[in-house]
């Protein structure tokens, strides 16, 4: 193994760190899309040239680039995200019904064998796909049958955010949607169904177990046991046996079970980290210290890992696709935070330091393990 | 020829200079300049107006001749001055200041 890529995403543009296997010295590219928010990057899993990212302002629109060498050069590809037929409509902040309008593109999910091949997350919630490496994008309008008329954008906006493709199986698809909840495609997206039985949202609904409502904040799988999932909520933190059927709080003794982001241990199905924040109404770590909780046991007990993170007046947030690990032996994790510090931990978990610490806010992180 | 000034991360988006000439056939609308523009330089479809109404994007401004074209049709003649390449079609990206920026 001779390195690792890190693709970073912030409100100001994209940087792309690259360090040798021992993770200690870094060289830092960018900013790449200077001035433009970048939600999200990532590499193709089948070819680690091919990197894709979303490129936005309010003043501008969307943009997808595309790069085929690695994240040296770029060029925009298609960004026409079309609703599929009559866009239709979904629930409004005052209860009316409201259509569905199209206003970025918040994560983009590379095949992992199909470098050609993207799914897009997009807000208002839908997902898009290309099979000709983002030249054109079509919606697979299904996932707004499932109950769609009844999501309703939370603070954040009506986003998709997250899409788990099955290694195991190319037909199952997971998608999370903020304030509407998760749900699940056996069928390569032809048809949808929720996959939020078991979740509780106490405060947030006035039926705690509705079927749609539920604010997913992100979720994360280990590809060597896909039906295995694990998710951040708004508040808890759950995990599912069998493929999101079933739910079952795993928060045990976190300080917080409110977060955003969770990731799963390279070579270790049952080791998952999250990153505690204090409540849904202060977005930053409990008592101004900035702790990534690990459980080796799947959930339910957990440890905090403080060494090299800032323990006192630390008022920052993860957001919830600012986490990722890499797959070198040693598995390294990283995160970003909205105060523009990009942490490593090259140890699983046990030490951190930072790569680099005075980005603007970190939107997302991703990590490409290099042959 | 119609000369058109556009900002800053257009031009970087375009890899254009601050201003660009386009050729119009016809009315000087401006839709035809708009459309010449993105006929150029392909990459602009949807930054300017938006993908699926085809009208000016929100915080995109049109300024012509000391005069803000904002908000006037966009099937209107340009000014002459505009139409015969004397002054510039001024497309502005608007003041928008917020917390989030």
């Amino acid at each position: 193994m001779s390195g690792v890529r890190v693709l970073v995403g912030t409100r100001k543009g994209a940087f792309i760190l690259t360090s040798d296997a021992a993770r200690k010295e870094w060289k830092v590219s960018g900013p790449h899309f200077a001035g433009w928010e970048i939600y999200h990057l990532k590499g193709s899993p089948a070819d680690p040239n091919r990197i894709y990212a979303s490129q936005s302002t309010s003043w501008f629109g969307q943009l997808i680039q595309r790069s085929d060498d690695g994240g040296q050069t770029w060029t925009p590809v298609g960004n026409d995200f079309a609703y599929d037929g009559v866009p239709g409509t979904h629930q409004w902040y005052d209860g009316s019904q409201h259509p569905w309008e199209f206003k970025r593109v918040w994560l983009l999910e590379p095949s992992p064998t199909d470098p050609d091949t993207v799914y897009a997350g997009v807000e208002d919630a839908a997902l898009f796909r290309t099979h000709d490496g983002g030249q054109t994008w079509h919606e697979l309008p299904a996932l707004r049958q499932a109950k769609g008329e009844l999501w309703a954008p939370g603070a954040g906006g009506m986003c998709l955010h997250t899409i788990l493709l099955d290694p195991s199986n190319p037909n199952r698809i997971y998608t999370a949607i903020s304030a509407a909840g998760a749900f699940r495609s056996d069928d390569g997206g032809a048809t949808w169904r929720p996959a939020t039985h078991g979740l509780k949202s106490n405060w947030e609904l006035p039926d705690p177990g509705a079927e749609v409502g539920h604010c997913v904040h992100s979720i994360a799988m280990h590809p060597s046991r896909p039906e295995v999932l694990y998710m951040q909520k708004h508040w808890d933190v759950m995990r599912s046996d069998d493929a999101g059927d079933n739910w079952r709080e795993i928060s045990g003794n976190l300080p917080s079970d409110f977060g955003f982001p969770i990731a799963v241990h390279a070579h270790e199905p049952e080791t998952i980290y999250v990153v505690p924040i204090k409540s849904d109404s202060e977005h930053y770590p409990p008592e101004g210290k900035l702790r990534v909780y690990r459980s080796r046991t799947g959930g339910d007990e957990w440890e905090a890992l403080t060494h090299g993170l800032p323990q006192e007046n630390c008022y920052v947030n993860v957001l919830r696709s600012a986490m990722a690990v890499d797959t070198l032996p040693s598995c390294g994790v990283y995160f970003g935070t909205t105060g523009g510090q990009v942490y490593v931990s090259p140890d699983s978990g046990d030490t951190w330091t930072t790569i680099v610490h005075d980005l603007p806010p970190v939107l997302s992180v991703e990590v490409q393990t290099l042959p | 020829m119609i000369r058109v000034l556009i900002p800053h991360h257009l031009r970087t988006l375009a890899n254009t200079g601050k201003e660009v000439e386009v050729e119009v056939a016809g009315v000087a609308t401006l839709r035809t300049v708009l459309d010449a523009l993105e006929g150029r330089y392909p990459m602009l479809r949807g930054t300017i107006r938006d993908r699926a109404t085809q009208t000016r994007r929100p915080l995109i401004r049109f300024f012509m001749c000391g005069q803000d074209w904002s908000h006037i049709s966009l099937d209107a003649p340009l000014p002459e001055a505009v139409a015969r390449g004397q002054e510039p079609l001024m497309i502005v990206g608007a003041m928008a200041g917020g917390a989030l920026r």
